[in-house]
């Protein structure tokens, strides 16, 4: 049956509506509030509703948040290009080194830990990362180290690791293992090299599932304030732990409010670029 | 050729370690979670359920399990209801704005946490709701919904597509075919969104510790025992947790997979 054609009765709206109240309410309300709010004063640690700018040239003229806008672009640009490199070997071998049982059982693994307590992962890399932690403690048996790992970039880019390489190892994965293997087959019989077969035959079909893992990872780390907090040591907060402070410890709700729009509006225009170069044609099939 | 079974021996052991890397903190900290140590390393200190002890009697984590339990029930409820009602619009309708209609569902898990929480913050307590379990409720029902949406919609995929207009020739009406079809048939798929949106729900602490005040949940409370310093409690709390989600997060896995192998049969 073909979806029927806009017949508007009480069992269609039935299905339809909820969603539509619930997402007006919950979802459109809230996102546009904090566009309002972004225009509110605070005076006495009292939010009054008004339509001022001096929120966003207060923040504007900050060199703390420049600072800390291009360090999160730059640092989860960088846990970026590493997750999707270090996954890329591990994905390659799951779709095709391997039987399609084992990488069903392998993506069936990755999905577990994506859905399971980040937060706790993380605590527990704090632990294992620490200068008498696990790592350290190994280290120390081969007479190395110690190592410090906590509060520096090593540490946030294991704890965006944590968060973003079980998705983009599924991603990659499932995108390498949908190409026609029989193009493969065709440039190995026509004489191709592996390295080369990876460079012009794999990369390119994988192009837009690779963009899309990488824009996934990318978003992921760029809204993450655990890593950065917990294992960066906040010395050089990132924009989600600047919104952090800005509301838990300033009450200044519309400053946070600025840096969460400006954080959305950089998400958005990545994404958008991202999908545009996906999909667009670099080749005729 | 025995280039080729080098490199692969070098490309499997690589899988491994990075399945090791994946599952390195959830083996800690429940390795840790038994271990007497204050501060955690190799090697272990003894075998002990202090840790256990301690939690166990501690009423704030009672409350806190007892709150994240009702928040992560109710809210798969919730989720996999609006899931349920978009994925069968969406198959079954054509209408105007359905693109609009799909973006306003699909949208919510690609923002991020913090920038949810703080729109959800400011927004209840301007409409008055903040600080109570509902507030943190809705707000992770409108962020798990999607997830629920895919799963079904997925099975409504498969069904065959006469049978809902041979049951109306057969004489039932609309809501005859949902009742005694359309949901028997999607049943995996909602038990499935159902594990999965708890499991997500569960495991959510951002939107959680802005909305939730007083009422806090299990996440909110490691997030707070976290900040202080280390405190091998959290491993503790950590490993039911980890239990609790995993458990979930299989169980969705097994219904899903039972039901895509079966159509694929078919």
């Amino acid at each position: 049956m073909k979806p029927t054609k806009n017949n508007l009765n009480i069992y269609s709206l039935t299905f339809r509506l909820p969603i539509i109240i619930w997402q007006l309410i919950f979802f459109v309300g809230p996102v546009l509030f904090m566009v309002a709010m972004s225009f509110f004063l605070v005076k006495n640690y009292r939010m009054t509703e008004a339509f001022e700018f001096i929120n966003w040239t207060k923040m504007f003229s900050k060199n703390y948040f420049w600072d800390s806008y291009w360090f999160t672009i730059i640092i989860a640009g960088t846990s970026t290009v590493f997750t999707m490199l270090i996954a890329f070997p591990a994905s390659f071998t799951l779709a095709f080194k391997v039987s399609d049982n084992i990488r069903r059982w392998a993506i069936f693994m990755l999905i577990i830990p994506f859905f399971t307590s980040y937060l706790v992962r993380t605590f527990s890399w704090y632990v294992i990362l620490a200068e008498k932690g696990v790592i350290n403690a190994l280290f120390s048996y081969l007479d190395l180290g110690p190592f410090k790992m906590l509060n520096t970039h090593i540490g946030t880019l294991v704890g965006y690791m944590t968060l973003t390489l079980p998705l983009v190892i599924i991603l990659q994965t499932v995108t390498m293992a949908n190409i026609d293997r029989n193009l493969i087959e065709a440039a190995y019989n026509l004489g191709c090299k592996p390295k080369s077969i990876i460079q012009r035959v794999i990369i390119p079909l994988s192009k837009t599932g690779f963009i899309i893992a990488a824009v996934f990872c990318f978003i992921l780390s760029f809204g993450d304030f655990v890593a950065p907090f917990y294992l960066g040591g906040s010395q050089e907060p990132t924009l989600p732990i600047l919104i952090l402070d800005t509301t838990k410890s300033g009450q200044q709700w519309p400053r946070a409010a600025v840096v969460a729009i400006v954080m959305m509006i950089t998400l958005f225009s990545i994404a958008f670029i991202g999908i545009m170069t996906a999909y667009s044609k670099s080749f005729k099939k | 050729m025995t280039k080729e079974k080098y490199l692969n021996f070098i490309l499997i052991t690589y899988l491994i370690f990075i399945f090791v890397f994946i599952f390195t903190p959830i083996a800690f900290s429940v390795i840790f979670s038994f271990n007497s140590q204050r501060f955690p390393t190799i090697p272990l200190g003894n075998f002990s359920l202090e840790w256990y002890f301690k939690i166990f009697n501690d009423p704030g984590v009672w409350q806190a399990a007892i709150n994240s339990v009702i928040v992560s029930v109710v809210t798969c409820i919730l989720a996999t209801f609006l899931g349920f009602c978009t994925a069968y619009s969406d198959y079954r309708y054509r209408f105007k704005f359905k693109g609009l209609y799909l973006a306003l569902v699909l949208l919510p898990p690609t923002i991020p946490l913090i920038i949810l929480a703080l729109a959800m913050l400011a927004w209840l307590s301007k409409i008055g709701m903040s600080g109570q379990l509902w507030s943190i409720i809705c707000a992770h029902s409108v962020l798990t919904a999607p997830f629920a949406m895919a799963i079904i919609r997925l099975r409504l995929n498969q069904i065959d597509p006469d049978l809902e207009s041979a049951a109306w020739n057969l004489g039932g009406s609309e809501w005859a075919t949902m009742r005694y079809v359309i949901l028997p048939y999607c049943k995996p798929a909602i038990i499935s969104s159902l594990c999965l949106t708890a499991a997500v729900s569960f495991d959510e602490f951002a939107i959680s510790w802005f909305v939730s005040g007083l009422n806090k949940t299990v996440p909110v409370i490691i997030l707070e025992i976290v900040q202080g310093n280390i405190d091998p409690q959290v491993n503790a709390i950590g490993t039911f947790v980890f239990f609790t989600s995993m458990t979930l997060v299989i169980t969705a896995q097994i219904f899903f997979l039972t039901w895509q192998m079966k159509g694929k049969n078919k």
